[in-house]
């Protein structure tokens, strides 16, 4: 047929008419255009513009101090020649690396699965909060539960409970369509002044045994993630690890291999089409929330379980402004919704954080206080990078063309 | 018009390319003083792009261009209309609230003392023009209480009122009833009497060959050939513009209509505003007929396809398929009662660009078997029946794995066709199935929509084309402010539907 052979509407741009269209059928778009290449670039590049905040504050070396980094963060263990003392301690340091990535594979799957409906769940904070205080009520009671049915019981209520606190949003935002920018960030606070309540001084959750400190009770030995790569006593790395992997393959498996999955896509795509398609849209609305607030939740349960073991009424406090909840909005925005991405991106900002805290970072080379505001600098500039990944594409597309010229 | 008018505009050998194709290639267009020059071609073929360029608002890679005479460099719209260009886009660029001088003068207001409107000035002014080019508008009325017709004439007016004397009509008919139509080419004939030239851009061949002197084509993005109108048929220019011969007229058999499919009776919707635009209509379809609703956009055929297809809520009255009530099943229930429904916007509604062909065809069915079993989807059975339809249905330009944003207008719209008609529906509603698309989809849009019908299917054709109605139609129904005023056979002139759906003759029954 004739149409065929007529060239597509012209486009000054050079990125193709899809540039147009939804927030997320651009990131679609600059998904598949981009390919590895794009959040490869954008890291680079806020990696670039960091270290020259590096040099231009403390006359630093940027190198230097980003391999101190890289070595803090135990990225030198992949290294076959670090060998002896030093080759235990970068085992160390990247099973805290791998700690972490664990819980940012959770709260970075949590934003990218609501993304993918088209909704941006800023709520993750909540969600962590909600899951670490079930996870920490049951796995401090019920003393002498069989080991696997305690923690498998504990981790599916942390979950539950996410999902269900974020369901509160995606249900309002499916009834009287509640932004659910806004009610995730209610829903945050609420959060934590009920932790806080629950492990204050006379809480009802607070420590049985010391009637003077905001904490919780332990979570009981039996409830404990097993260690599988280093010292328990020195934090080894715990079996949430595959628990964070088994998530990446479900969040995978839903979103393309279910129906589910589609129909979550679909509206995230194009709500109206979904909707004549005969898919409900706000049904999707609150499936997508309350999935995306179980992978969250997981993640608080995880990290009480595996080596947290108590909350405090500070540690409840200190997520509310931010911590690692937020730190999965990057994860996924650099990993562009895939689960590969996902998981390459926690890895990049959990030996981040791990390579900057004042324990790792060779105080010679960089003061690991300042270091620790270099992560969130570095933070702070792949999420407008990522933001901004069309001027990334651009530059591509451009020097693409000027080669054959 | 005679062959010693003075050129006013020259393009001389313009090449724009955009990455991965060429708009434009070496393409020569002239423009002589007091004619109207008709810029013909398929979707694609390059016709903005060039009007673009004379515009302002893109750069040539190559070629030049003169307007009487002088060589110009159009940087932006303002530099065009400094010499003289007046563009008329398909969508008005007109502010609703305000009034039609206010409009017109709009940038460059008369003032007293330099700084304060001088509202008197300008409505006096418009009237002037109005008046000299006989466009009757009134220069008090607001934007929003005028047609959309006369909208239009405000649209060429503020060309004028920039003292244009090149007008650029984009696709200028595709708002208006025939009546308005008719009225727009006597406006045109009058413009050109009084030495302004127009270049007159359509896909439409018939209107083509009514009111242009001479007929460039351009087909993916090269001139095909520059012609008088005077001895070319449509059928001629189908040809050059398509390359190949095209069917024009739709061929088909006598309706040979049986069981009642479709029944729609008193019903009553309201749009998102809580204006009632459906207001006690009842409809029949019967199994092996295509009825025809012809109307003018906006009396009511969204909410009423809406409301059918289960996309809004009815407010009184009752839709059945086949005999199953479905008035307040979820659009899902529709489809499975045997709806099948082609929405008149693709893009926005019947197609998720970033699915694939293969994601977009199970649009509805992936939640049954074979699709999917227990919500567990099976991708490869999908792309198998994708890859079977693309065959089927000819879709070009990837296959059941490639994006539907990335397929041409036409493409898209023959996947939309195969997974409303393959999943052998009762009754298929087509809305607008032809908007956008070019002479050769609308020849196999046209095709299938009989092949269904002689099939036993029933069609209801929502169209805003009065062309595609009387065409297909075997039976005419006119929609006016969300009543049926008027039931026709085919061979009814478009000047009695065009009556009856601007609200003249209402209550009248003609033959049927």
């Amino acid at each position: 047929m004739s149409d065929l052979e007529t060239p597509p509407p012209a486009d000054p741009s050079g990125l193709g008419p899809e540039v147009k269209q939804s927030l997320l059928g651009r990131y679609d778009v600059a998904q598949k255009a981009g390919g590895l290449l794009a959040p490869v670039l954008t890291a680079v590049l806020a990696f670039a513009v960091g270290g020259l905040v590096v040099l231009v504050t403390t006359g630093k070396n940027p190198l230097t101090t980003y391999r101190a980094i890289f070595d803090g963060a135990g990225f030198n263990w992949f290294f076959p020649w670090v060998t002896g003392d030093e080759r235990s301690i970068a085992a160390l340091n990247m099973q805290q690396t791998l700690i972490l990535t664990t819980t940012l594979i959770l709260t970075g799957l949590a934003v990218a699965f609501a993304f993918r409906c088209g909704l941006f769940n800023i709520g993750g904070t909540g969600q962590y909060i909600v899951g670490a205080v079930l996870a920490v009520w049951i796995g401090s009671s019920f003393q002498n539960t069989n080991s696997l049915l305690h923690i498998f019981l504990a981790a599916i209520a942390g979950a539950m409970c996410g999902a269900l606190w974020a369901g509160i949003a995606g249900f309002l935002k499916a009834t009287v369509g509640a932004h659910e920018v806004i009610s995730t960030i209610m829903l945050n606070w609420i959060a934590v002044f009920v932790g806080v309540f629950l492990f204050g001084l006379g809480g009802p959750l607070q420590n049985d045994t010391q009637e003077f400190i905001p904490i919780s009770n332990d979570v009981v030995e039996g409830a404990k993630l097993p260690v599988f790569w280093g010292d328990p006593l020195l934090q080894g790395l715990h079996v949430g690890f595959f628990v964070a992997i088994g998530a990446l393959v479900v969040y995978w498996l839903i979103l393309n291999r279910t129906t589910l999955g589609y129909g979550v896509k679909a509206v995230g795509f194009n709500p109206e089409a979904a909707r004549y398609g005969g898919i409900s849209v706000s049904t999707n609305y609150f499936l997508a929330m309350a999935i995306s607030g179980a992978f969250a939740g997981l993640a608080g349960a995880i990290d009480i379980l595996g080596w947290q073991f108590r909350l405090s009424t500070n540690d409840v406090s200190g997520l509310g402004g931010g911590g690692v909840a937020f730190v999965g909005i990057a994860v996924a925005l650099l990993g562009r919704n895939t689960a590969v991405g996902v998981a390459l991106a926690a890895l990049l900002f959990g030996g981040l954080l791990t390579g900057t805290s004042t324990r790792n970072l060779d105080p010679e080379i960089f003061k690991p206080e300042l270091a620790s505001n270099l992560t969130l600098l570095i933070q702070g500039l792949v999420v407008m990078f990522v933001g901004a990944d069309l001027i990334v594409l651009w530059l591509m597309a451009r020097m693409r063309r000027r080669k054959p010229a | 018009m005679t062959d010693a008018s003075r050129t006013v505009l020259e393009m001389r050998h313009i090449t724009k390319r955009f990455p991965g194709i060429v708009a434009n290639d070496d393409v020569s267009f002239d423009l002589r003083e007091g004619e109207v020059h008709a810029l013909l071609g398929e979707n694609g073929a390059g016709k903005s792009t060039l009007m673009n360029i004379l515009y302002g608002l893109y750069h040539p890679d190559e070629g030049e261009i003169e307007i009487s005479g002088k060589p110009v460099r159009l940087g932006t719209p303002s530099a065009a209309i400094d010499a003289g260009v007046g563009m008329v886009h398909q969508h008005f660029m007109l502010i609703p609230v305000m009034t039609v001088a206010e409009n017109i003068v709009l940038g460059e207001e008369p003032t007293h003392a330099g700084a304060f409107l001088d509202l008197g000035e300008a409505n006096d002014r418009v009237r002037e023009i109005s008046e000299r080019f006989s466009l009757a508008v009134d220069p008090k009325a607001r934007i929003e209480d005028i047609t959309v017709g006369q909208q239009q004439r405000v649209e060429i007016l503020k060309a004028l009122y920039r003292n244009a004397d090149i007008l650029v009509l984009d696709e200028p008919t595709a708002v208006l009833t025939p009546q308005e139509a008719k009225e727009l080419f006597e406006i045109i004939q009058g413009l050109t009497a009084q030495g302004k030239s127009i270049i007159f851009i359509s896909h439409k061949l018939n209107e083509v060959t009514e009111v242009a002197d001479r007929i460039t084509v351009l087909r993916r993005g090269k001139k095909v050939e520059t012609l008088p109108a005077e001895g070319a048929t449509e059928e001629s220019l189908a040809r050059l513009m398509v390359g190949r011969e095209v069917l024009l007229r739709v061929e088909k058999g006598p309706a040979n209509p049986t069981d009642l499919l479709l029944e729609v009776e008193n019903l009553h919707v309201f749009d998102d505003r809580g204006i009632e635009k459906v207001r006690g209509l009842s409809l029949d379809i019967r199994a092996g007929e295509i009825v025809g609703l012809a109307g003018i956009d906006g009396n009511g055929q969204t909410e009423l396809i809406d409301a059918m297809t289960g996309l809004r809520g009815v407010a009184a009255g009752t839709v059945t398929v086949a005999g199953d009530d479905v008035t307040t099943a979820s659009a899902y229930g529709h489809f499975n009662a045997g709806l099948g429904h082609i929405p008149e916007d693709r893009q926005r509604r019947g197609l998720v660009l970033e699915f694939s062909i293969a994601e977009n065809i199970a649009l509805h069915d992936y939640r049954q078997a074979p699709d999917s079993r227990f919500g567990w989807l099976y991708p490869r059975r999908l792309i198998e029946r994708g890859a079977r339809l693309i065959k089927e249905y000819d879709v070009r330009g990837g296959g059941a794995q490639t994006r539907a944003g990335g397929l041409s207008g036409g493409n898209q719209q023959k996947v939309v066709l195969a997974r409303e008609i393959d999943r052998n529906p009762r009754v298929l509603i087509a809305a607008q199935p032809t908007r956008g698309l070019d002479v050769g989809a609308i020849e196999f849009v046209h095709r299938r929509l009989i092949e269904e019908r002689d099939e036993g299917r029933g069609v209801l054709l929502v169209s805003l084309e009065l062309e595609e109605i009387l065409s297909l139609s075997d039976r005419i129904l006119v929609i006016y402010e969300g009543e049926i005023v008027g039931e026709f056979s085919p061979d009814a002139s478009e000047e009695e539907l065009g009556i009856a759906m601007t609200g003249g003759g209402r209550g009248q029954e003609a033959a049927a």
